[in-house]
């Protein structure tokens, strides 16, 4: 049974002058299918991100978002036509609330910039959204508190809080376990299974134990190319990726 | 806390609107007309400085612009009307500001103060060195607006009250305008712009409507400035008031609407002070020395200006109870950053 396509990115290319940072790359995300990108630092894993978000312009190849091709596309656009991301480090607004956090990217989706004798806090759609959003992030108890000021693993859920804000269809997360205790790791990989079933999720991720439970597709990078892509099983038999990445030993 | 500040902010209003009758003469009138008119640059360059994390190093275009615009604009025969002079004052400063932002803001960081203030000198160059401006001299107003009998800006007191008028709409018109989803945006891309481009907002209309709206503000000082003195010379536009303002909303504490009004205050009266020679004597030709330590002084000893400075007294006070324990609460928002 194939799932609808989320996300579809097409011999995606992109050149440095002469360094090829990420070459011919072609990945798709589907609803209910949590797609894994590894490799080794500087493979291109981010710069695919990149480039599917619309942060970095393509040298080659396309995007389709929902269906869409998005290639031309600017980010905020593509990120207000359901694709959200999250950063390798965190880009919180320290300084606001936890909620507050929220609350201002899911203002994205309804920025209602001229009316500007509306207090924010009182808009109806934000503040659900921000609240619905944390509440799925497992952040309900930390509302109130000042961003900057909550623990590093709370920072990343908070991260994935403001990414489902806007209501995405598409997720691109990158390493968002990097840095975390044990508990911690179990607790977003819970809130990924709960949102694979609604959600095309692109994850990059260096803990290899973590991606083998969740994946349900992996691709193996190197050198800014796909060496490999499969289920997790093929991944963990294939010679070449043995070979190039995950070591003899493994 | 945010009652306290609401507090501050309305004794401060109260006592200038009293302050005319509390035997304030003359010069007293028109010292603090005067700053409640830097106030309103000020706060005009707070939004963009404080609130958006644009530094515009030109801000004093489009304060000159308005004034030029007020004394351009009038009769030579009648006084103008307040009703359409102003907001054309306000206009012709917005429509500057538009123009300007819409080519700078395609740059960032220093170059953006570069360029900002480029086109501010431009602007200067114009009004110097054409007939339009009347150059080094200036122009003068030859009827101040008015409204009739209701509105007679001849009179220093009424001058005043109108001033303070201005000052307080500007005020309550960026408090609404802030705490806005426009400007809760604009919070966040002084934060963090490229999250709130991967969020979904487009961050340069954003930018821009800020830019425009500053200046319009600041062009409504310039037009009240020009209505003051009855003249217009080409220092209005000097980058030595951009300078100014600047200096005004850090000295006062940036990101606070209220560090632009106190900011304003402490810098005009600090310079007034060093310039008192029954004060300071032959000193006081060189008032720049000292205005210029105190701000070095007040830069280095107050890292969130005078507005921050009830809270780090407060924390200082706590600190020598508490002894050690203060040092793991120094900023407490550096993690975030690395």
């Amino acid at each position: 049974m194939s799932n609808e396509v989320f996300l579809r990115g097409q011999d995606i290319t992109r050149r440095w002058g002469g360094l090829v940072a990420v070459n011919q790359v072609s990945v798709t995300l589907e609803r209910n299918c949590i797609h894994a990108v590894i490799g080794t630092n500087g493979a291109g894993k981010s710069t695919l991100i990149n480039l599917l978000s619309g942060e970095i312009a393509l040298s080659g190849g396309s995007v389709e978002l929902l269906g869409e091709d998005v290639t031309a596309w600017t980010q905020p656009r593509r990120a207000r036509a359901g694709l959200g991301r999250s950063y390798q480090r965190n880009t919180i607004y320290p300084s606001f609330s936890v909620f507050e956090n929220c609350r201002l990217a899911a203002q994205a989706t309804h920025q209602k910039g001229w009316s500007w004798w509306q207090r924010a806090d009182r808009c109806p759609v934000s503040t659900e959204a921000a609240r619905d959003a944390a509440h799925r992030a497992g952040l309900d108890k930390l509302l109130d508190r000042t961003a900057g000021m909550i623990s590093h693993g709370q920072k990343r859920q908070l991260e994935i809080a403001m990414c489902l804000a806007t209501g995405p269809k598409v997720l691109l997360l990158d390493e968002p376990l990097a840095g975390m205790g044990a508990e911690e790791t179990e607790r977003m990989l819970a809130m990924l299974d709960e949102l694979r079933p609604d959600h095309g999720i692109l994850l990059v991720e260096h803990d290899m134990d973590a991606v083998f439970r969740v994946a349900d597709q992996i691709t193996v990078m190197v050198n800014g190319t796909v060496i490999a892509s499969g289920d997790p099983d093929f991944i963990r038999n294939s010679s070449e990726v043995r070979e190039a990445y995950l070591g003899e030993g493994h | 806390m945010d009652n306290s500040k609401a507090v501050f902010v309305g004794a401060v209003f109260v006592a200038l609107a009293l302050f005319p009758w509390l035997g304030a003469g003359s010069y007293g009138i028109d010292l603090v007309t005067k700053i409640m008119i830097y106030a309103i640059l000020a706060l005009s360059l707070e939004l963009l400085v404080g609130s958006t994390g644009l530094v515009c190093f030109g801000q004093a275009a489009f304060f000159g612009i308005g004034a030029y615009a007020a004394v351009l604009l009038s009769g030579e025969e009648d006084a103008a009307s307040v009703l359409w002079l102003l907001p054309a004052c306000v206009l012709a400063a917005a429509l500057y500001a538009l123009a300007v932002g819409a080519l700078s803001l395609r740059t960032k960081g220093v170059y953006f103060i570069m360029v900002t203030l480029a086109f501010a000198q431009m602007a200067y160059f114009v009004v110097h060195d054409t007939a339009l401006g009347g150059g080094t001299d200036g122009i003068y107003l030859y009827f101040r607006p008015g409204l009739g009998e209701w509105l007679v800006l001849d009179d220093p007191v009424t001058m005043y009250l109108f001033s303070l008028a201005c000052l307080i709409g500007v005020f309550a018109f960026l408090a609404v305008l802030l705490r806005s989803r426009f400007g809760r945006a604009l919070a966040g891309i002084k934060v963090n712009e490229q999250r709130m481009r991967g969020t979904g907002f487009t961050t340069y209309p954003y930018k821009l409507a800020a830019f425009t709206i500053s200046g319009g503000l600041a062009g409504l000082g310039g037009f009240l400035f020009a209505v003051k003195d009855g003249f217009v010379n080409p220092e209005l536009m000097s980058w030595h008031l951009s300078g100014a303002a600047l200096v005004m909303i850090i000295l006062g504490g940036l990101g606070h609407l209220r560090g632009a009004l106190v900011g304003a205050f402490a810098f005009l009266l600090l310079q007034e002070l060093f310039k008192t020679e029954a004060i300071f004597g032959d000193f006081a030709k060189h008032w720049h020395l000292g205005l210029g330590i105190v701000i070095i002084a007040a830069v280095a000893f107050l890292p969130r200006g005078l507005v921050g400075l009830p809270e780090q007294l407060r924390k200082r006070l706590a600190g020598v109870g508490a002894g050690e324990r203060g040092g793991s609460l120094k900023n407490p928002l550096g993690e975030a950053k690395s």
